[in-house]
């Protein structure tokens, strides 16, 4: 049966790389995205909606183009570059409208994908080496991102609860590093010296961007059910994650961390928001055994994630920008897709 | 790394471990092996799933924290300790099997318990193969504290981290089923075992199949006898117990970290299996607490019989 997909957020990292990958697959019908700004990603056959942050026109949206798949990828998880308040209307906010949109009254929703964090586990002393979807956290969360986001996990899980029938896919995603994805980490890791904890050296886990995006396109092709712990292979330590990238370990000290650190992040020599100093104390760790039975492996391995990381930083070091930029041209995708003039394989 | 193949290389020279322990004489034995594990410094590791992927690695901490190469440092430092301070002597070693998942369960005693570094080095120089030890989360909040432990093969004792290095990765690991209150109980109490926790280790063991073996150690009571506890300090600096050892009141200061001589000897008791379908979510608690306590019982026996047979505490 031939899959119509809409795609929140088409307009950030995940949802542009996702509707590339869905464009390729002959099964998909009609990829639709929706996002508060242009496109950044070149696209060949998805259609862009504008809709506001929070989906306010998503149920018409849903009743108007008969998508029977939603890939919801535009969950924040990146504290430092939105407002608490504006993470708050997109990832709590945006998903309720979606669950909601989803699960109207004679739905064409067949499955939902949520793509969410290994945050959700956070970060303390009393951890497991590894988490396992039905371990629980084991301190409190404390941070506004950790927050939002098991807020809507426990949104996704009522919905899922609330309709059986449906597929309700939810994936965990560990700390993502790769060629183009710009995080916390990967800006500390570009940068000359780079923030650590004196005394502790946590062990970290990476999963490549290109394998969030097979991921997420796997569990969509296949209909995958349930809660999924996404990671690579292994662990690395801090210090040698640090040694890779060639950047020097600044010591923060162990006690009033937040304090130490505070002019340097005002400075904008570091970054550390509050969910990555626990995680440079005690790291995090995901057991992917479930994930791995339903087929899929990522490709890298967590130290294969830092590697090819390195290995974009280094060309970037050398050549500035590395890609040429995309700018989503209305007027272009308009006569590309709908003009009489143009002919379209497959159309 | 290159030096795991050629350590591999060495094993395959020396002989068989068991004909080795006829010829020797049985004081002889520990002052050979801690020789022979000088020369060869690392232990072999088993092959890692990513080992074809082509990635380079600065360090060799494995996915539990525990570096190899550290380990070798420990074992080197240690090595004098366990040779000419403790005398370590074993029994039994041959009942610890060379390949596959094992729980060692061992009795847990001083201040700060020396049979766990003792059990670590003595395995991994007999033996070859590395060990685990599984403890308190209260080592990770300590700063360098918490990272060297980690380092030298030490990882919070929670039930999944027992069942994956155990059952999918067939490692031998160590754990005290008393916990903190083997090591916080006074001198008066000695070679009295405590509670064995609610039977955790037991039920790990039939989860991943792999059998318990018991190891009964003598000697680390009088290492650091502890006189009385502070609870009050204890509960004011958040750890579990503050004592006041024999050690500090003779050596002052130095005592924090100077052990008594006493001779230290450990028996490994035969391996216990369980006949329970592994890889179940839940055990019968019933049997699990059964059999935890027979392991508890039979181990507290061993000890008694050991005390029986020591003539001294410094000579053995």
């Amino acid at each position: 049966m031939a899959r119509r997909v809409l795609i929140t957020g088409l307009d950030s990292f995940w949802g542009g790389r996702m509707a590339q990958a869905l464009e390729s697959d002959p099964e998909v019908e009609m990829i639709l995205g929706v996002g508060t700004h242009e496109p950044s990603v070149a696209l060949e056959r998805a259609e862009f909606v504008r809709a506001d942050e929070t989906y306010s026109i998503l149920s018409r949206i849903v009743r108007a183009t008969q998508v029977d798949t939603i890939v919801h990828t535009f969950l924040v998880v990146d504290s430092t570059r939105v407002s608490g308040r504006e993470m708050h209307e997109i990832n709590v906010i945006g998903t309720m409208n979606l669950l909601a949109a989803a699960g109207q009254p004679g739905s064409p929703v067949r499955q939902v994908v949520v793509k969410s964090s290994t945050l959700v586990y956070g970060s303390a002393s009393t951890d497991p080496t590894w988490f396992r979807e039905e371990t629980s956290r084991t301190s409190a969360a404390r941070t506004r991102v950790e927050r939002s986001l098991i807020e809507v996990e426990g949104f996704v899980r009522d919905f899922a609860q609330d309709n059986p029938s449906m597929v309700v896919s939810l994936l965990r995603f560990a700390n993502v590093l790769g060629t183009n994805i710009v995080t916390p980490i990967s800006s500390n890791l570009s940068r000359p010296w780079c923030p650590s904890v004196a005394g502790y050296d946590p062990l970290l886990q990476f999963v490549e961007e290109g394998d969030v995006v097979g991921c997420l396109e796997h569990v969509t092709r296949n209909r995958v059910r349930g809660i999924y712990n996404v990671a690579g292979e292994g662990k690395l330590p801090w210090s040698e994650v640090t040694a890779i990238c060639g950047t020097h370990r600044l010591h923060l000290s162990p006690v009033a961390t937040r304090v130490a650190a505070a002019p340097l992040v005002r400075l904008g020599l570091i970054e550390l928001p509050p969910e990555l100093e626990s995680l440079l104390r005690f790291g995090r760790g995901v057991d992917t055994s479930r994930i791995s039975e339903t087929g899929f492996s990522c490709l890298h391995s967590t130290a294969g994630t830092v590697d090819s990381f390195v290995r974009s930083l280094r060309l970037r070091r050398s050549v500035h920008k590395a890609q040429p930029s995309y700018t989503y041209e209305s007027d272009i995708e308009q006569f590309f897709r709908h003009s009489p003039a143009a002919t379209r394989p497959g159309a | 790394m290159p030096a795991v193949p050629e350590r591999r290389a060495r094993s395959s020279e020396t002989p068989d471990p068991t004909r080795y322990h006829d010829r020797v004489p049985a004081s002889r034995q520990v002052a050979q092996h801690v020789e022979r594990a000088a020369r060869a410094a690392l232990v072999a590791l088993p092959h890692l799933k990513d080992a074809a992927t082509p990635t380079a690695r600065l360090s060799d901490v494995d996915e539990w924290g525990r570096s190899e190469h550290m380990r070798s440092i420990a074992r080197r430092v240690f090595a004098p300790v366990y040779k000419h301070w403790f005398r370590a002597e074993w029994e039994g070693l041959e009942k610890i099997p060379k390949t596959g998942g094992a729980l060692l369960v061992a009795n847990h005693a001083g201040a700060l318990p020396p049979d766990a570094p003792t059990i670590m080095h003595g395995i991994e120089v007999e033996l070859g193969r590395p060990v685990y030890g599984m403890a308190d989360y209260i080592f990770r909040r300590v700063p360098w504290v918490g990272t060297m432990w980690a380092r030298v093969g030490g990882l919070p004792a929670h039930p999944d981290n027992a069942l994956r290095l155990l059952k999918d990765q067939g490692q031998l690991a160590v754990v005290f089923p008393e916990g903190t209150k083997g090591p916080s109980k006074t001198y008066a109490d000695r070679y009295r075992l405590r509670r064995f926790g609610r039977g955790g280790f037991v039920e790990i063991a039939m989860r991943a199949g792999v059998p318990v073996i018991p190891i009964a150690v003598v000697g680390a009571e009088e290492s650091m006898p502890v006189i009385f506890r502070l609870p009050t300090l204890a509960r004011a600096l958040g750890v579990p117990y503050v004592p006041v050892t024999a050690n500090v009141l003779v050596f002052g200061p130095l005592g924090l970290l100077l052990y008594f001589p006493s001779k230290l000897k450990l028996r490994v008791l035969d391996p216990v299996t369980f006949d329970v379908p592994p890889g179940q979510e839940r055990y019968s608690k019933s049997r699990v607490m059964e059999e935890a306590e027979s392991i508890r019982l039979h181990l507290q026996e061993s000890l008694y019989e050991m005390l029986r047979e020591r003539r001294n505490v410094f000579f053995g």
